[in-house]
């Protein structure tokens, strides 16, 4: 497994080197060098910002083909809880589900059976009160590798349990090599996900240890092949592939996980830039009432995701009628972690600073003296022409050996227009010598 | 010796908001550093707390910055009423925060204690009509 795989990735040709993502990039991971974006990999989350933002569409998430399942004699797909905000109130989640199987799947099992699951085991671990406070949400994938390179003291803080991706991937293959007697190399379960960040968690988590998914397929990849297949299918058909309730549905958007806890005290945050100002307050020790936190990366959680077919606000308003027909059905006796010790990651994740400017603090110090002397010098317009995000992360990679004061147009039109002057006090001597001996000449003359 | 790196930040009055921008500076530039994250943590609640109390009490004022090569020395003054007790003020949960502060969550009272267990060093100076000033020493290692 390569070190640092990610899903975002740069397509070159369609690159124009513009500043758009540069700025947009929350852990300042972009810079634009002979005129092309490039990603520094230790320092990507794969939230996909740059993605939303890129005007060329030049920055695209890496996901599989759904050629993949073909490499699998039985195939599983675990639909994301965002899917079902995808389409309108007349397609029903048992029509959705339906529509899976008609794309090739043998089985469908809801992430959001596995989402009510891992709500039930917060709820033991809250309620066990030997946490540290607030518990902060591992949901979002690139939440905790936000944690994991910029917010060393909140990793004590991280729910530890697994994503409700991988214990649907876990449940589901073990259900059809007991069910159906067929070897677990055989099943593949294959995510439909609504971003890139959860491919990274796929083919490269965290934790170190490997994933139980076979596969991602992005929710674009599906939406029109699902729709034409669910024109086929009745809206009310019934199907026993529902198995989640309420909770579990709610959870694709913002403050669902809360809700399923059914506690005060919760906290949801959305947007990776508000993520990170809860975090700054959090770490201030600002908000010691509450126990639960809830961060998504995404604007409305995981229906924004960047990979998701429509707009994160009218998937909300399709979300709700899902919730309120899931109402009727009631599964948590079903859904229940019953020993959620074997939710729990196995093991414990390191910190990757990413804004350490030298391993040798003494170093970094006389690095940080000269990296404000330079910052001190450049205009503070931050506007981005010199490929870094702004004034002071040029100053850091000048003192990184990155780049260049030159970089800084500003900076280069003062050093051309001393040039210029070096150049004209030069030549206005050149002149006055030349005139000189070509008076002397004509006077020889 | 004198200091690598010295900042300096203004605290606004009576602005919520932006207590906490100073000492959320210093923490990234500690980050920078490569300060080890504890050391972090306690130097960043210490200055904001001071910074918080400024903001409250004080009408706002200033913060300085020093790192050196072992420690780091903050002081966080202001041009305000004062302390007349300080010895009560240091007590936790004593409060001379107006209620509205207090609704906001902030004023519990918990400042000085605070600072003084997240610093190595601290020093409070305060003269009546005069101001404030808190020395915070956190050494790196
Ligand atoms: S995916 Fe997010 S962290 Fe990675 S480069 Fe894009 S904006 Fe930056
Ligand atoms: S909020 Fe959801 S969709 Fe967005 S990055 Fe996190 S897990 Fe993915």
């Amino acid at each position: 497994m390569a070190e640092y795989f990610h899903s975002v990735t740069l397509e070159k040709e369609k690159c124009r080197g513009c500043t758009n993502c540069i700025k947009h990039c929350p852990t300042e991971a972009i810079r634009v060098r002979n005129g092309k974006a490039m990603i520094i990999n230790e320092r990507c989350i794969d939230c996909g910002e740059c993605i939303r933002v890129c005007p060329y569409h030049a920055k695209k998430a890496v996901t599989d083909p759904l050629s993949v399942m073909n490499e699998y004699e039985f195939r599983v797909a675990l639909p994301a809880p965002s899917l079902y905000g995808q389409f309108g109130k007349e397609y029903s989640r048992e029509r959705i589900l339906k529509g899976l199987t008609e794309l090739g799947f043998d089985w469908v099992f809801e992430v959001a059976r596995a989402a009510e699951i891992v709500s039930d085991a917060t709820r033991h671990i809250l309620k066990s009160g030997k946490v540290r406070k607030p518990l902060i949400s591992s949901a979002c994938p690139a939440v905790v590798r936000l944690i994991q390179v910029r917010f060393p003291n909140l990793i004590n803080n991280i729910l530890k349990l697994e994503s409700p991706m991988e214990v649907a991937a876990r449940i589901a293959k073990q259900t059809v090599v007991s069910e159906k007697n067929i070897p677990a190399e055989k099943v593949g379960v294959f995510f439909i996900s609504p971003c890139a960040a959860k491919v990274t968690s796929v083919k490269a988590p965290y934790e170190k240890k490997e994933s139980s998914v076979n596969g991602v397929f992005s929710i674009k990849d599906i939406h029109i092949k699902l729709m034409e297949k669910m024109k086929n299918i009745p809206p009310d058909c019934d199907c026993e592939l529902v198995s989640s309730g309420a909770y579990g549905v709610g959870w694709a958007g913002s403050g669902g996980e809360c809700a399923a806890l059914e506690r005060p005290k919760t906290l949801a945050v959305h947007g990776i830039h508000n993520v990170i100002a809860i975090f700054e307050e959090i770490v201030e020790e600002k908000l010691k009432d509450v126990d639960f936190v809830e961060a998504l990366s995404c604007i409305e959680g995981c229906l924004g995701g960047p990979l998701t077919a429509v707009n994160p606000f009218v998937a909300k308003t399709n979300l709700k009628c899902q919730v309120n027909r899931a109402k009727s059905k009631d599964f948590s006796s079903e859904n229940t972690a019953a020993d959620y010790q074997d939710l729990l990651w196995t093991k414990d994740m390191e910190y990757k600073p990413i804004l350490k400017l030298d391993e040798n603090v003494m170093k970094a110090m006389i690095k940080m003296q000269k990296l404000e002397e330079i910052n001190d010098g450049l205009p503070g317009l931050d506007c981005g022409a010199c490929g870094s995000p702004n004034c002071r992360a040029l100053a850091e990679d000048i003192v990184r050996g990155l780049a260049f004061e030159t970089d800084c147009i500003f900076k280069l039109r003062e050093k051309v227009s001393d040039l210029a002057d070096q150049m004209k006090a030069f030549e206005h001597i050149y002149r006055t010598k030349q005139d000189g001996s070509g008076r002397g000449k004509t006077n020889d003359g | 010796m004198s200091s690598l790196i010295r900042k300096e930040y203004d605290i606004p009055a009576n602005d919520f908001s932006r207590a906490g921008e100073a000492s959320s500076n210093v923490r990234k530039l500690l980050t920078q550093l490569g300060v080890n994250p504890t050391i972090i943590k306690r130097t960043s609640i210490a200055m904001y707390e001071a910074e918080l109390n400024a903001v409250i009490h004080g009408n706002g004022g200033k913060a300085r910055v020093e790192i050196f090569e072992d420690r780091i020395e903050i002081l966080v003054y202001d041009e305000g009423p004062g302390i007349a007790d300080i010895e009560l003020a240091m007590q936790e949960g004593y409060s001379t925060a107006p209620d509205y502060i207090r609704e906001m969550g902030f004023g519990a009272g918990m400042g000085l204690s605070n600072i003084k267990k997240n610093s190595d060093k601290f020093v409070i100076e305060s003269e009546l009509n005069k101001g404030t000033r808190v020395y915070i020493t956190i050494y790196l290692y």
